[in-house]
């Protein structure tokens, strides 16, 4: 017969404020094979612990149930706990008495006591029949791929890279940066956003660990955490960037001129054109649909002044396979199409911008060299208004949640307006202001002292064109009074969302995204920058909106966590996965079809079906789908759980 | 005990904004909004109000919050809206009584009573008749009866506000009780530095 | 011990029974007070209403009498008069400007070494609660009352300089020095509306109505006060009949001092009946 201990934790009154947890200690301890039941104030605590360590050495016990928590919380710090006593750790079962129990029963003592019960015998049942089991050591990788080359993608990689791993870092655009080197300055110090990010972007380029591809994406995944397999495709930029030494020249004589995005459309571009002045590379790159060349073959301007002979026309997108232990998806944001906001003109009012254009205009290297000025006359704007939440925090219609940057970066475009136009009146329309990092609030409030700006409080109901100027219906909740101006510009601190493609490449990642598209964490508090799938991590706008400062701190716990991940040759694995009876399979394949996880493989010799054990996560698709039963999870058989569910309902 | 209501709940508003009058075509239609009564209420009052960010601690604790037409955290939103002639018409100036319980909590250190202070003295200025009447005159009634002896005088000063007022009423019985427990001397005492006072009135009603 | 003495314009008055009652309360305890010579009115509610300027000439003019008088740091009783003497005593010390126009106009040098003080403050902080404790010959045992402080003796903080402007304990303190109870309540840093008392009775009605009862309700039977303006409004417009003392009047009972009946004639609401049963007439 077994020897079994059964410790029952009160979570100080989360559990034992509801369930009577000495009634159920005395009652579980007359079960025959229980040798041990115990309550206590803090389980998971030292002496908690200790309690159990104890009772397995003075016990002599086989098997352990910890009435406690979920197993997302403390399963690893029991199992641990058992280990040190020379008991397999997979002996260990917790049985969740909390989340399933005290927190969903709080009105129904006596019921939740029963049920807290029930739930304890069932473990034991469980615990009854589990094997042995011993982790599943896998080789691994100590290469990591970054896929984003934004602030969030070169902190990362710098970090990495700093402390001895390779790292390939992939850039959808032809130059690092991202959205930072839109900027023009930061809060709350207001330093000039691209010298910061150009020293670090440089960095990335020199350092001889990091393999950066730019104008480059993620086309292939397969492997498992420490095993990755990739397939990069280069998309070809029509220059051989070994040639190229930037001179420029191709950009002055290109004849093809085109609204820039990068400049938010305020801008032009040429067909061949690097990313933004002095880009990290500083190559262009032939953008292929709107080249003469490509179109109808008509020019070949470029080819014929390039002192290096580095235009290639005949470049072909380039595919590269790589190894990777782990991925960092740091592919950032873009704001809420202003095009898709019908109260604020659907983008079609010339003299309403959004935040970023704002950034570009204030730019020294930006469409307008730094200067403020209506986009539609070029006239210096004297009413200025800034509206705060565009499409944040407006679940009907557009986007619930806030977009966290909006309140600092308005209240730093009115200071740097006020600062530039000295006789203007900036306006600013907010629902609230949210300052709640380090000198944030201070920023806020000593430039509203010293600049007086207006701030009205409330949302703006309509915007449109009159007669040259731009009305803003609004109204100010302070006075309660109906507000209008008559404004010669419009600033809107649209929201934040989560970058094109994301979902794409997360489906590809196996990684999941909230109904939002943004990457989704393995827990909001405990693993903020882990995904749901192993050896995927987040930094940056992809996980949530965030600011500089936050999308840096992000990175860096990413690139720390991925160190820790990488620091051994090899990755335990938990051993709780899917196993065939060879004897019984058929080698249908069915199970190969479902396994969502590519874990399940057909043996060519003997025809039958494998578990690719690195892969397998445990979800149990394979075993309901057999139709032979030939197919069981390691300490979770059928009889298991069969015996489990009989104690419920007997 | 649980917690009471008072005021606002109890006495509802003396709504009386005349919307026609206030409403505002607005912050700017034409030309920018006016910070020069900011400007001069901020000269006037020595306080910094553009330090306001409304958190209405001052209307919270206020007395008589509960029966002005605007509430003291509007008045400083009005004032940073350039609403010159609502504010100087405002009932809420004349009902401060200076009690200084929001000078005291304010977290940005603005003096509210003294800013009340001010406003009065604009408005008298700019020849705003007081949206409370009696309240200035009462006040009017008081300083002369200090002009004419150098100290109060109430009976004198009664007599002055009610023949000021035309209210002859309210009031009468408790005077009426203060007359007849010996507490309102039927005559004034004149201080000797009567000329020093005149000359004091004088000089402070020249330079205003 | 010597102090000079601003009595203000209620002193003959509304708030006659508090001169009387200080005069009394001074010479048991030996403490010489001396008027100032041809006092005016220190400008009251109604003055910085109308002329910011003339409302610190007014009290500036007394506080050139106080100095000249050279008889010690400036005493005033009502709590009114003592914060438009404060606010001017601030301005004068803070803002040169204005301060070079008032001498000016007033016609004086100002000396920084003349301290104003409220009447409590003196003594409390000056003779001293074990002075007054020798002097009690009844202690006003049993007697719950509550004290309350009002607006113009705690705020502005920055003005008054006066105890904890939320919770202050002066009276209290001194309270429990004749032997009473002062009770714990929360109304007695709230303003009685007194400017008001004249043109706006209902309002005023309203916030005595609700100190006094909120007074009662914590159980005092009487409330003490140390400003003119506060207890005759507290006394007029209330409708429940609570005693309304000076401090200085209960001090007087503590001392035994004599001919302390008039005073008592000089109420709306007669606290004869309360002293009787406390065995304190």
């Amino acid at each position: 017969m077994k020897r079994l201990g059964v410790f029952i934790c009160h979570c100080g009154a989360n559990i034992a404020g509801t369930v009577d947890v000495k009634s159920v200690a005395e009652k579980i301890g007359k079960t025959e094979d229980v040798a041990h039941s115990a309550d206590y104030i803090y389980m998971c605590s030292e002496p908690g612990q200790q309690i159990i360590r104890e009772a397995i050495r003075g016990k002599g016990l086989d098997g352990v149930v910890v009435a406690c928590c979920s197993p997302s919380m403390h399963e690893n710090t029991f199992r641990k706990a058992v280990k040190s006593q020379g008991m397999n750790p997979y002996l260990c079962e917790i049985a969740n008495i909390r989340e399933q129990c005290s927190w969903v029963h709080q009105k129904e003592k006596e019921e939740a006591t029963r049920k807290a019960e029930e739930i304890i015998q069932a473990t034991l049942e469980k615990v009854r029949r589990n094997d042995s089991l011993e982790a599943i050591a896998v080789a691994i990788n100590r290469r990591v791929l970054v896929v984003g080359g934004g602030i969030a993608g070169i902190t990362a990689s710098l970090d990495l890279a700093e402390g001895g791993y390779e790292v390939i870092l992939l850039e959808r655009e032809p130059a690092l940066g991202g959205h930072m080197a839109q900027l023009s300055r930061t809060f709350p110090d207001l330093d000039p956003a691209f010298s910061g990010l150009f020293l670090k972007a440089s960095e990335v380029e020199r350092h001889p660990k990091i393999h950066l591809h730019c104008y480059s994406e993620l086309e292939d995944v397969k492997g498992y955490v420490g095993n990755f397999e990739l397939v990069i495709r280069k998309k070809a930029t029509s220059v051989d960037r070994g040639r190229c030494t930037g001179c420029g020249i191709c950009i002055e004589n290109c004849p093809v001129e085109y609204v820039s995005q990068f400049e938010r459309g305020m801008g032009i571009r040429k067909a061949i054109d690097t990313l933004y002045p002095s880009s990290v590379p500083n190559k262009p790159v032939i953008y292929r649909e709107h080249c003469r060349y490509f179109i109808d073959g008509s020019c070949h301007r470029c080819e014929e002044v390039c002192p290096e002979k580095a235009i290639d026309f005949k470049q072909e997108d380039e595919r590269i396979s790589e190894k990777v232990g782990a991925v960092v998806v740091a592919t950032g944001y873009e704001l809420y199409p202003k095009e898709q906001l019908g109260e604020y003109g659907y983008g079609e009012i010339p003299d309403v911008i959004d935040g970023l254009g704002f950034e570009r205009m204030l730019s020294p290297n930006g469409p307008t060299k730094g200067k403020i000025i209506r986009p539609s006359d070029g006239k210096v704007p004297k009413e200025m208004v800034f509206i705060q939440c565009v499409a944040s925090r407006d679940p009907d219609r557009y986007m619930p949640y806030c977009s966290r940057i909006c309140c600092m970066v308005t209240a730093k475009h009115a200071k740097i307006y006020k600062e530039q136009v000295p006789d203007g009146q900036p306006y600013i329309f907010y629902m609230d202001i949210r300052s709640d990092c380090k000198g944030y609030e201070e920023f806020l409030q000593k430039t509203i002292e010293e600049k007086r700006l207006l701030y009205l409080r409330g949302r703006v109901s309509r915007v449109f064109q009159d007669d040259g100027r731009v009305r803003v219906l609004g109204v100010d909740t302070l006075t309660g009074k109906m507000v209008e101006v008559a404004a010669d510009m419009v600033v809107l601190a649209t929201a934040i969302v989560p970058s094109n493609g994301v979902k794409d490449l997360a489906a590809k990642l196996r990684a999941t995204v909230d109904r939002h598209g943004f990457l989704t964490e393995a827990h909001i508090k405990l693993y903020p920058v882990e995904s749901s799938t192993k050896g995927i991590y987040l930094a940056g706008c992809g996980q949530s909106p965030k600011d500089i400062s936050d999308t840096v701190s992000q990175a860096s716990a990413t690139a720390s966590k991925i160190q820790a991940l990488l620091s051994t040759d090899k990755l335990l694995q938990d051993p709780l996965i899917a196993f065939v009876d060879e004897e019984i399979c058929s080698g249908c394949g069915i199970c190969v079809e479902i396994c969502p996880y590519e874990a399940r493989e057909m043996d060519p010799h003997r025809g039958i079906s494998m578990v690719h054990s690195a892969l397998c996560q445990g979800c149990g698709a394979c075993i309901a789908s057999c139709p032979n039963n030939a197919c069981e999870l390691r300490n979770g058989s059928a009889s298991q759980v069969l015996r489990m569910v009989d104690t419920f309902v007997s | 005990m649980s917690y009471r209501l008072y005021g606002f709940v109890t006495q509802p508003f003396r709504v009386d904004l005349r919307m026609e009058e206030i409403k505002l075509e607005t912050v700017t239609s034409v030309g920018k909004v006016d910070s020069s009564f900011l400007e001069e209420a901020t000269k006037k009052s020595g306080e910094d109000l553009s330090l306001c960010y409304q958190c209405l601690k001052c209307t919270a604790g206020c007395p008589t919050a509960p029966y002005m037409d605007i509430r003291p955290n509007n008045i400083i939103r009005m004032i940073q809206m350039g609403m010159k002639r609502e504010v100087l018409g405002s009932s809420a100036i004349w009902l401060c009584v200076s009690c200084e319980t929001c000078g005291t909590r304010c977290p940005n250190k603005i003096d509210i009573g003294v800013l009340m202070d001010a406003l009065r003295e604009m408005a008298i200025k700019e020849g705003v008749p007081a949206r409370e009447k009696n309240i200035h005159l009462l006040h009017e009634a008081f300083v002369q009866s200090i002009r004419r002896g150098g100290r109060v005088h109430e009976a004198t000063m009664l007599i002055d506000y009610k023949l000021r007022s035309k209210d002859f009423m309210t009031d009468l019985i408790p005077g009426m009780m203060l007359f007849l427990k010996g507490k309102i001397p039927l005559l004034p005492s004149f201080i000797k530095g009567r000329e020093e006072i005149k000359r004091i009135f004088e000089r402070c009603t020249k330079e205003k | 011990m010597r102090f000079s003495f601003f009595p203000g314009c209620t002193d003959h008055s509304t708030s006659l029974e508090y001169g009387l009652s200080t005069h009394a309360v001074f010479k048991t305890l030996g403490v010489e007070l001396v008027e100032i010579e041809d006092w005016n009115c220190c400008g009251a509610a109604a003055t910085h209403s109308i002329n910011h300027l003339l409302s610190l000439c007014l009290p500036a003019r007394n506080i050139s009498k106080a100095q000249s008088s050279q008889a010690g740091p400036l005493v005033v009783p009502c709590a009114g008069c003592f914060n438009m003497l404060k606010r001017t005593e601030h301005v004068l010390k803070n803002d040169e400007a204005e301060r070079k126009e008032i001498e000016e106009i007033v016609g004086f040098t100002y000396q920084p070494s003349l301290e104003i003080l409220a009447l409590m403050d003196v003594i409390l902080n000056r003779i001293g609660l074990e002075k007054v404790q020798e002097k009690v010959k009844k202690p006003l045992k049993g007697l719950k009352l509550a004290c309350y402080y009002g607006c113009a003796l705690v705020r502005h903080p920055k003005i008054t300089q006066l105890d904890d402007p939320e919770n202050p304990q002066y009276l209290d303190r001194l309270m429990k020095s004749l032997g009473a109870e002062p009770v714990e309540w929360s109304y007695k840093i709230d303003c009685c509306g007194a400017d008001l008392a004249l043109t706006y009775g209902e309002v005023v009605k309203k916030l005595v109505g609700r100190i006094v009862s909120m007074a009662k309700e914590a159980g005092a039977q009487c409330i003490v006060t140390s400003c003119g303006l506060c207890q005759a409004n507290l006394e007029m417009r209330q409708e429940i009949g609570l005693p309304i003392f000076y401090f200085t009047e209960l001090m007087g009972v503590a001392f035994d001092v004599e001919k302390r009946d008039g005073w008592w004639k000089k109420h709306m609401i007669s606290p004869k009946p309360l002293l009787e049963s406390m065995g304190l007439v």
